[in-house]
């Protein structure tokens, strides 16, 4: 009797307010890429520039929320995702982009497009097609539910491989001392 | 009752603690080199009892282990899951309560908020972040106050008051209002008689009170807490004895 192939894990990953440092931080997995293509296959991701996320099982979000798109597309994961990872620091906290959150945007954008020095004539962008900053950055388990959380900035390959063998085994992630690191 | 001092023994989480006449909980405890997780209490200082972390459930009654002296016989649970939950929201609170971004901060991996935090297994803040406004004090030639990360455990304030004999500072206002503050009329450090030399410079538990021109001197990997967790850290304040 032929026993059937049990169907990949679909992966989708992305980031939002973040500096793909921790897509990066992803990739220190290394070799150990060719194993979790033997699992699993990537959905919406800049590994496959596929731009809609379709169902999955496993999420990774990195970056916070700073502006509207960057919660639709938390919100698409949610809806199609059984299990969101918040991914590094911006994504649990805020991280380096909320630093701007005791600044009004109308302070922020100023200093940047009209009052720094080499500026004259600038002006603040305001095409129809760019996303509409949020008035501070937030961490995306303010919006919807995340099941689990990677912290660091970024967080080490290591730990992201520990997590995500943990959830294909279907283990409870846990990271042990040195994994598990704010900074 | 303390006639035969050497007698008299705790449980703490099934281990026979001995302890004496003066000392607290958590004193006894770690002069058994047994760690109950704290953030207040330093071991230099009289006890405060203001943060929480350290309590325990005494003949059960939860109550702060800084500041309860333990009795013959007493039965004592830390470490377990129930009261470590409450740790974990505590230390939860506190995170998003100040602005405590770790990666741009010097204390990093030397902080014992950041250490107990690890050790609770927090993996995220939970609630909603706050993110309050609170300037820096750059003001003084030597030293930085970045208030953003304050959390009120007041050893500054003791240090300054109970071994400088200064009053550099102060704890104001109430409730989540409650902030650190500088006593001099302008409410900047350079206009107080603040020294490196103090031992208000050299006990904050987080990153508030940093000496400037020092910043990321020691590496990641080599910090107090990268090689072992708190736990099985020695207090600072007794490493350096």
């Amino acid at each position: 009797m032929q026993v059937p192939v049990k169907p990949k894990l679909k992966i989708a990953t992305t980031s939002l307010a973040g500096c793909f440092g921790c897509h990066m931080s992803f990739l220190d997995i290394d070799e150990r890429l060719f194993d979790l293509i033997e699992l699993a296959e990537f959905d919406r991701s800049p590994f496959t520039d596929i731009k809609h996320c379709g169902p999955c099982d496993i999420g990774l979000i990195e970056g916070g929320l700073c502006n509207a798109e960057n919660v639709h597309v938390l919100r698409e994961f949610r809806a199609n995702c059984k299990t969101l990872v918040a991914v590094g620091a911006c994504a649990i906290n805020g991280g380096l982009p909320a630093q701007r959150n005791h600044l009004s945007i109308a302070t922020v954008l100023t200093e940047i497009y009209h009052t720094q020095h080499g500026l004259v004539g600038g002006f603040i962008p305001n095409d129809p097609e760019l996303p509409l900053p949020l008035n501070q950055v937030h961490p995306i388990h303010e919006v919807v539910k995340i099941d689990y959380f990677i912290p660091g900035c970024p967080p080490s390959g290591e730990a992201i491989w520990k997590v995500l063998t943990d959830l294909i085994a279907g283990r409870e992630p846990d990271l042990s001392h040195g994994l598990m690191q704010f900074d | 009752m303390f006639q035969n001092k050497d007698t008299y023994t705790f449980l703490l989480d099934g281990k026979t603690i001995p302890f004496t006449e003066e000392q607290t909980i958590i004193q006894a405890a770690m002069a058994a080199g047994e760690y109950i997780p704290h953030l207040c209490f330093n071991p230099e200082f009289k006890p405060h009892g203001s943060c929480k972390i350290c309590t325990v459930s005494a003949n059960g009654r939860q109550t702060a282990s800084c500041t309860q002296q333990p009795q013959a016989g007493m039965v004592v649970e830390s470490n377990t899951p129930q009261i470590n939950g409450e740790r974990l929201a505590l230390l939860q609170m506190l995170f998003v309560e100040g602005n405590h971004f770790c990666p741009s901060c010097e204390k990093s991996g030397d902080c014992q908020l950041q250490a107990t935090a690890y050790e609770m297994n927090m993996m995220s803040s939970h609630f909603d972040h706050f993110f309050p406004d609170r300037p820096v004090d750059a003001s003084h030639p030597e030293y930085l106050l970045d208030f953003n990360r304050c959390i009120l455990c007041s050893l500054c304030v003791r240090a300054s008051s109970d071994v400088d004999g200064k009053d550099v500072f102060s704890l104001a206002g109430r409730g989540i209002k409650t902030r650190l503050i500088v006593n001099a009329e302008s409410g900047r450090l350079a206009d107080t008689n603040f020294s490196g030399d103090d031992k208000a410079a050299h006990v904050c538990p987080v990153g508030v009170i940093i000496k400037k021109r020092v910043g990321f001197a020691v590496p990641i990997g080599q910090r107090s807490f990268d090689e072992h967790p708190i736990s099985f850290t020695p207090h600072p304040a007794l490493k350096d004895n």
